[in-house]
C-alpha cells in the first residue's frame, strides 16, 4: 500500500490494518505526516503539527496493540486532527487569533482527555475563524485555508481546517465546534461528514467559548461507522460543564452496526429551507437525496418550521452578546500577548485592539451594545423569546409529522475565496440552514450528497429530536450505501 | 434603531476596545447593517413566550462545595505575561 492508499483509509479499516499487524502505528503517524508536510503549505489546514508528540503517542499505542490487541478502544493508534479552539495541554492554541499566539494550554479539555485514554494520535491542531467566527475560515488571522475540492474557494467555516484535514486524507478523523453550523457547512462545502451533537451531549470544558449557549463539540470523518466510533469516546455529562446533561449515552457503534431499515422513517421537508437565491444543483441534489431516502422505503413529509426567517437574527443577537461576554477574559492580564502600557485601561485596549480581528471586534462590539443599558430586553432577552418559538416550531414537528428532517446544509456550494469579504451580512446568510438547529439545541449531521456541475461538493443535512443522534446516524448510513460518495475524493489524490 | 457615533465610541470604551479614528465611521456603518435586520425581532409577538437559556431547561447544576485543584503557580508562571510571588503584574491604574 503507498502513502496515499493508506491515509485514504476509514479509521475502521486503518483498524483492521493494526490488529493485522499489516503497519505499525508508528508507521501510520509517519505517513499522515508526510502527507500533511505534502499538502499543508497549499492548503493551510494545519496551523501547528506535533509531530514529536504523535510519534510518541504513536509508539505507545503500539506497546498497547501488541498487548491488548482487539481488547484495545477502537481508536487506539488512530491519527485525529483537533480544531484549533479546543485546549491540548502543551501545544499552542491559538483560536485562530494573534491575542492567544503563543498561549500554551495548560491543561486537555475533556473531551481531549477522553481521546488521549482512547489512544488517539493527535497529529495536529487545525485553521479556523477567528474565535470560530465565520463561515469560511477566512476570518483566521493565519491565513485562510482552501477547498480541498478548488484550491481558491473556502472550504467553509469555521471548521475548515479540521473539515480539509479530513477531506485531504491529513487525517481520518477531526474534531470541530459547531455554534451556528461550523462543522456542517464545512463538511457540506468540503464533501465529509461532519455531525453536531445535541446541545449538551458533549463536555464543553477546555473548549474556547464563543457562545456558551450555542457552542458544541462534533467532529468530521468520511465514513458514518468512523463518526459513531468518535461520538461514542466524546459524548458523556461531564461535572466540569454545568450545562452538559446526564442523559444515557447508546453505544452508536455497536447499534449501528445492527441491521437498519427505513422502512417507515418519516422525513420532514421544511418548506423555508428551500429559498430563493438558493443554487438550482444544490436544491436539485436535495430532491434527488430526498427520492433515494424514498427508495429507501422512507416517507417524505411535507413540514413547516414558520419561525425559521427570524433565526438568523435571533443568533445574531445571541451569538455576539454572549460573545462579548465570552472574550472579555482576554485582556493582557494571564495569558496570550500583551500590550505594554503605562496604565491598565490602555493595557486593555490596546491588547485587545491589537489582538482581535475585525469580525470578531464587529461581534464584540454588537453584543456589548445589546447587552448594554436600554436595550437588554428590546435584543437580548427578545432573541431568547424568539428562540423559544423556533425550539417549538422543532417541536410540534417532531411529536406530530416526522422523525428526521431533511434539508440542505448550505445555499450554495463553495464560494472563492475574497468573495464575501466585502460585506458581513451577506457572509451571516450563508448560515441560513444551520443556525436554527443550533438555536434549538438539535443534533444535525452534514452527508456528501453529490457534486455540483463545477465538482464542489453538496450536503444533506439531516436534524433528529434531542439525543437522537443514532436516528442520524442510521439514516446516513442507509443513504451513503445506496449512493455511495465516491468522486475522485482529494483524499485519494496524490499531491 | 440606528448607532450614533457618540454610541459606538461609548460601546468600544464598554467592551475595552480601542477604536482608531479611521475604524470609526466603518464600524457604524457595519453596525448599522447588523442591527437594520436584527430589527425584525421587534416585529415578532412573543407575549406570554418565556425566554430560553438553556435550551433544554436545565436549571441549578450543582456541584459539591469541595476543594478540587486548580492550576499550580509553576504552571501559571509558564503562561503568564509577567508574573511574580503568585500576582499578575499589571500597569497602575491611572485615571
Amino acid at each position: 500500500m503507498n502513502n496515499t492508499e493508506l491515509t485514504s483509509l476509514s479509521a475502521a479499516k486503518m483498524r483492521e490494518h493494526l490488529l493485522k499487524g499489516d503497519f505499525t502505528s508508528e508507521e501510520l503517524c509517519i505517513a499522515h505526516l508526510e502527507r500533511i508536510d505534502k499538502t499543508n503549505s497549499r492548503f493551510n489546514s494545519f496551523l501547528s503539527v506535533l509531530s514529536e508528540s504523535a510519534l510518541r503517542q504513536a509508539q505507545s499505542a503500539d506497546a498497547i496493540l501488541s498487548k491488548g490487541g482487539d481488547k484495545t478502544p477502537l481508536l487506539t493508534g488512530i491519527p485525529i486532527a483537533i480544531k484549533d479552539n479546543l485546549l491540548v495541554l502543551d501545544t499552542e492554541t491559538t483560536a485562530g487569533s494573534k491575542i492567544l499566539k503563543g498561549f500554551v494550554a495548560p491543561y486537555d479539555a475533556t473531551v481531549i482527555g477522553k481521546l488521549k485514554k482512547s489512544g488517539v494520535v493527535i497529529i495536529g491542531k487545525t485553521n479556523l475563524d477567528e474565535f470560530a467566527m465565520g463561515s469560511s475560515t477566512e476570518n483566521s488571522a493565519f491565513g485562510p485555508t482552501k477547498n480541498p475540492w478548488n484550491e481558491e474557494r473556502i472550504p467553509g467555516g469555521s471548521s475548515g481546517g479540521s473539515a480539509a484535514a479530513v477531506s485531504l486524507g491529513q487525517a481520518p478523523l477531526a474534531l470541530g465546534t459547531d455554534t451556528g453550523g461550523s462543522i456542517r457547512q464545512p463538511a457540506g462545502l468540503s464533501g465529509v461528514l461532519g455531525i453536531k451533537p445535541t446541545y449538551g451531549r458533549v463536555s464543553r470544558y477546555g473548549v474556547i467559548a464563543y457562545a456558551s449557549s450555542l457552542d458544541q463539540v462534533g467532529h468530521f470523518a468520511r465514513t458514518v461507522e468512523d463518526l459513531a466510533t468518535v461520538l461514542d469516546v466524546i459524548s458523556g455529562a461531564d461535572s466540569k460543564d454545568a450545562t452538559s446533561m446526564p442523559i444515557v449515552v447508546p453505544n452508536f457503534s455497536q447499534e449501528l452496526a445492527k441491521p437498519v431499515s427505513l422502512r417507515g422513517l418519516r422525513v420532514g421537508v421544511p418548506k423555508q429551507y428551500f429559498i430563493e437565491g438558493m443554487e438550482s444543483e444544490v436544491e436539485s441534489t436535495i430532491r434527488k437525496s430526498l427520492e433515494v431516502l424514498k427508495s429507501l422505503g422512507a416517507t417524505i413529509v411535507d413540514i413547516s418550521l414558520p419561525n425559521t426567517k427570524h433565526a438568523l437574527a435571533a443568533y445574531y443577537v445571541l451569538a455576539p452578546a454572549e460573545a462579548s461576554s465570552n472574550l472579555s477574559r482576554y485582556d493582557g492580564v494571564r495569558y496570550g500577548p500583551r500590550h505594554r502600557s503605562e496604565s491598565l485601561s490602555e493595557m486593555y485596549a490596546m491588547t485587545r485592539a491589537d489582538g482581535f480581528g475585525s469580525e470578531v471586534k464587529r461581534r464584540i462590539l454588537v453584543g456589548t451594545y445589546m447587552l448594554s443599558k436600554g436595550y437588554f430586553d428590546a435584543y437580548y432577552i427578545k432573541a431568547q423569546s424568539v428562540r423559544t418559538l423556533i425550539i417549538n416550531d422543532f417541536k410540534a414537528a417532531f411529536n406530530n409529522h416526522c422523525d428526521v428532517i431533511a434539508t440542505p446544509v448550505s445555499p450554495r456550494c463553495a464560494w472563492k475565496i475574497g468573495d464575501r469579504s466585502a460585506s458581513p451580512l451577506e457572509m451571516y446568510l450563508e448560515d441560513v440552514f444551520t443556525v436554527p438547529t443550533n438555536l434549538a439545541g438539535l443534533p444535525a449531521i452534514s452527508v456528501p450528497a453529490g457534486l455540483n456541475s463545477l465538482g464542489l461538493p453538496i450536503g444533506l443535512q439531516l436534524i433528529a429530536p434531542a439525543f437522537e443522534e443514532l436516528r442520524l446516524l442510521t439514516t446516513s448510513k442507509a443513504f451513503l450505501e445506496e449512493q455511495p460518495f465516491k468522486q475522485d475524493l482529494p483524499s485519494t489524490r496524490n499531491f | 434603531m440606528s448607532i450614533s457615533k457618540e454610541e459606538v465610541i461609548y460601546v468600544a470604551k464598554l467592551a475595552a476596545l480601542e477604536l482608531k479614528d479611521d475604524e470609526v465611521s466603518k464600524t457604524i456603518k457595519e453596525l448599522n447593517e447588523i442591527l437594520g435586520t436584527i430589527d425584525d425581532l421587534q416585529s415578532i409577538s412573543t407575549l406570554g413566550v418565556e425566554p430560553t437559556s438553556h435550551v433544554h431547561g436545565s436549571v441549578n447544576a450543582f456541584r459539591d462545595d469541595i476543594i478540587q485543584d486548580s492550576l499550580s503557580n509553576e504552571q501559571i508562571a509558564k503562561i503568564a505575561p509577567d508574573f511574580e510571588n503568585g500576582f499578575f503584574k499589571v500597569p497602575k491604574i491611572i485615571t
